[in-house]
C-alpha cells in the first residue's frame, strides 16, 4: 500500500504518531484516516469489503447515512455533542465493513492536534453482518500546541449480526489539551464489540463514558482501558454496557496509575433481561499521592442476570518488591517489573499487532521509568 | 562461606532472634530444624535481606564480606538465593516475564528449564496466582535454576508437595547444591528448613541445628536430631533454655 502524503511534519511530531501507533510506513496496516487539525491528508483502503471515506464523502455516497448518523449519540447529549452537530464543515471518518469482510491488517485512524484551538470529528464505524474489522486509533498533539487545544470527537459504532469490531485508542497529547470523545456502540445479535483505550502519557484533562448497547442474543463487549495519571491530568473515564438480549455479556477492565493525577474510574452494567452477565473489575495503584476514585455500578432488574464488580485502589506491596530484589533486580527494577505486569491486560480476540502496539505503548512508560 | 556472629534481629519492636552465631563452610548444607515460630524463617529472610527483618546486633559475612547492612538485591548478585515457603502473588506479572527479567545472561532456554520441572505451561500465568502448593515449590525451585546462587537457603521445600514431586524437587535442588559431585568439588552451599526431613533424602545434609525460641539450642549429625525430634518432640529442646 502506498505511503500517504502528509505536510511537513517534525522528527519529534513523527516521533509522537509512532508512539500513538500509528505507522506512516502502512505496514501491518490494510487503511488509513489521517486529519491534521481540520484537514483531512489521507483517506484510502485497499482491503476489499472496506470502505475508509471522510465523514463528508460518505454522507455523498450514501445519502446522509441516514441509519446512522446521530442514532446511536444524541446530537443535543451536551454542550460537545452540539458544538460538533453544528459543523457546517464535518470533519471525521466512516469506516465500513461490508457484509462477510475481514481485515487481517488494521486500519489506523490519526487524529493530530498541530495548531488549531479545537479540532472536531464525527465518526461512524460500520460492521455488517458476518464482517470483523479492526481499527487503531492513535490521537496526538504536535510540539507547537502551545497555548492548548481541545479534541472533541464523536464515535458511534454498528456492530451487526455475527461481525465484530475492535477499536484499540492510543492517546498521547500533551498537558494542555482537552479532550472529549463521545461515544456509543448497538451490537447486535452474535455481534463483539472490543474497545481499547491506552492511555500512559500526560493530558490535562480526558472525560468519556462510552457505551455499548447489547441488544443482540449472545452480544459482547469488552471495555479495557490502561491509564497513568500525571500531576496536572484530570482524567474521568468510564464505559458503560446495557445488557438486553438474552445470552449479553459484558465485561470492563480498567488498570489505573496516579502518579500524581486524578483518575475517576466510572463503570455501569445493566442487566435488564435474563440470561446475561456482566464483570466490572478497577484496580488502581497510587505510586505518588493523587486521585483514583472508582465508581463501579451494576445494575440488575431481572431474576437471572449475573453481574459483579471488584475494585481496589492501593500502593506496590513492599514483600512484591522484595520478592524481585531477592531474585537480584534492584529497586527500580523490581518496581518497574511489578508494575509493567499490573498494566499487562491481555485481551482476548485483538489481532496480535493491535496487542503489540498496545504492549509497546506501555513499554515506552516503563523505559522513562512509569 | 556464610559466616553468622552474634546476631539479633528484631521485627517490629518485639526480638525474634537472640545471639545467633552459624557458620558454613564452602561445600556444605545444613539443616535447620525447631518448633512453628521459633525463628527459622525469620533467619533466612534476615540472611536475605529482607527490610522487615532488623539487624539490631551483630553481623553477616558472606565470603568474608560484611553483607550485613546490603539490599537484597546486592546478597542476591553475590551469590545468596532463597525457595520461599510462601511467596508472594504478584498480579499481572507472568511467571515467563520474571525469569526472563532476572535472567542476567540472557543464555538459559527458559522453556527447557521450565520443562524439566513441568513448569513450562506456567509460565504465562501470574506469578503464584492460584498455584498448588507443589506448583509454588517447582516455581521457586525454577527460579532459583536460572538465578544460579551459591548459597541457597531452603524454607521447607517439601512443604504441600506431592511425594511424586518432592523426588523431582529434591533431585533438582540435589543438583543446584551440587549433590552430584565429589564432596571435595562442591562448591555450593545450602541451609535448609525442614519439618519432615524428606527433603533429607536427596540432600545429603551434613550439619544438623535445632531452634528455639529465637535461639540456636544445639548443633549435630542432622538424621541423628531429627530421630529424635521424631521420638521426642522438641520438648527437651525448649527445656534446654533453662540449663
Amino acid at each position: 500500500m502506498p505511503e500517504p502524503v502528509i505536510p511537513e511534519l517534525s522528527k519529534a511530531d513523527k516521533n509522537r504518531l509512532a508512539q500513538s501507533g500509528i505507522d506512516l510506513t502502512m505496514k501491518n496496516r490494510c487503511g488509513s484516516y489521517l486529519q491534521m487539525d481540520q484537514d483531512i491528508v489521507h483517506s484510502e483502503c485497499t482491503q476489499e469489503g472496506i470502505e475508509v471515506l471522510s465523514y463528508k464523502k460518505a454522507m455523498e455516497k450514501y445519502d446522509g447515512l441516514k441509519e446512522y448518523a446521530w442514532k446511536v449519540v444524541s446530537p443535543e447529549k451536551d454542550d460537545i455533542t452540539k458544538y460538533v452537530a453544528a459543523q457546517k464543515d464535518p470533519k471525521g471518518y466512516v469506516i465500513i465493513a461490508h457484509k462477510g469482510s475481514n481485515n487481517i491488517f488494521p486500519i489506523q485512524a490519526c487524529l493530530f492536534l498541530g495548531r488549531e484551538q479545537i479540532q472536531h470529528v464525527h465518526n461512524i464505524i460500520i460492521a455488517e453482518e458476518g464482517a470483523e474489522l479492526h481499527i487503531i486509533s492513535g490521537c496526538t498533539s504536535g510540539e507547537h500546541v502551545g497555548k492548548g487545544g481541545a479534541h472533541y470527537g464523536i464515535s458511534e459504532f454498528y456492530v451487526k449480526k455475527n461481525a465484530k469490531i475492535s477499536f484499540t485508542m492510543i492517546h498521547n497529547w500533551s498537558e494542555n489539551i482537552e479532550v472529549y470523545p463521545r461515544s456509543a456502540s448497538i451490537v447486535e445479535e452474535n455481534g463483539v464489540f472490543l474497545s481499547n483505550y491506552v492511555c500512559m502519557q500526560p493530558v490535562k484533562k480526558v472525560q468519556m463514558y462510552p457505551t455499548a448497547t447489547l441488544r443482540g442474543a449472545n452480544s459482547v463487549a469488552r471495555f479495557s482501558s490502561v491509564v497513568i495519571s500525571t500531576p496536572g491530568s484530570y482524567m474521568d473515564l468510564g464505559s458503560r454496557a446495557v445488557l438486553e438480549a438474552p445470552g449479553a455479556s459484558a465485561e470492563l477492565v480498567t488498570r489505573a496509575i496516579t502518579k500524581g493525577g486524578t483518575i475517576i474510574s466510572r463503570g455501569h452494567i445493566n442487566g435488564k433481561v435474563a440470561g446475561t452477565r456482566g464483570h466490572l473489575e478497577c484496580k488502581g495503584l497510587i505510586l505518588q499521592d493523587g486521585v483514583i476514585y472508582a465508581i463501579p455500578e451494576i445494575e440488575g432488574s431481572v431474576v437471572g442476570t449475573e453481574l459483579s464488580h471488584e475494585a481496589a485502589v492501593g500502593k506496590l506491596a513492599r514483600d512484591e518488591i522484595e520478592y524481585l530484589m531477592s531474585r537480584g533486580l534492584d529497586e527500580n527494577e523490581a518496581t518497574a517489573t511489578i508494575i509493567r505486569g499490573f498494566l499487562d491486560v491481555k485481551i482476548s480476540g485483538l489481532p496480535e499487532a493491535l496487542q503489540q502496539q498496545i504492549d509497546a505503548s506501555i513499554d515506552t512508560a516503563e523505559k522513562s521509568g512509569f | 562461606m556464610l559466616h553468622i556472629e552474634h546476631l539479633h534481629v528484631n521485627v517490629g519492636d518485639k526480638e525474634v532472634l537472640r545471639d545467633i552465631n552459624l557458620h558454613i563452610n564452602e561445600g556444605e548444607t545444613h539443616v535447620l530444624l525447631g518448633p512453628n515460630g521459633s525463628g527459622k524463617t525469620t533467619l533466612l529472610m534476615t540472611i536475605m535481606g529482607f527490610t522487615n527483618y532488623t539487624i539490631t546486633k551483630g553481623k553477616i559475612l558472606f565470603r568474608g564480606e560484611d553483607v550485613t547492612a546490603m539490599h537484597a538485591h546486592e546478597r542476591a548478585k553475590r551469590g545468596i538465593g532463597m525457595l520461599f515457603q510462601r511467596p508472594p502473588t504478584i498480579s499481572g506479572l507472568k511467571l515467563g516475564k520474571m525469569l526472563t527479567a532476572i535472567s542476567r545472561t540472557k543464555q538459559d532456554n527458559i522453556s527447557e528449564l521450565a520443562k524439566s520441572v513441568h513448569m513450562d505451561k506456567f509460565l504465562e500465568r501470574d506469578i503464584n496466582k492460584g498455584f498448588s502448593g507443589g506448583e509454588i515449590k517447582r516455581s521457586e525451585v525454577l527460579q532459583l535454576m536460572i538465578q544460579n546462587p551459591d548459597f541457597v537457603m531452603l524454607d521447607e521445600p517439601e512443604s504441600g508437595v506431592d511425594l511424586e514431586n518432592i523426588s523431582l524437587i529434591g533431585t533438582t535442588i540435589g543438583a543446584l547444591l551440587e549433590k552430584d559431585k565429589h564432596l571435595a568439588k562442591r562448591k555450593k552451599s545450602g541451609l535448609v528448613i525442614t519439618h519432615t526431613g524428606y527433603i533429607l533424602d536427596y540432600l545429603d545434609a551434613d550439619k544438623g541445628h535445632v531452634m528455639c525460641d529465637g535461639q540456636i539450642r544445639c548443633h549435630g549429625n542432622p538424621r541423628e536430631i531429627l530421630k529424635d525430634i521424631k521420638q521426642r518432640g522438641y520438648k527437651e529442646c525448649l527445656e534446654c533454655r533453662n540449663q
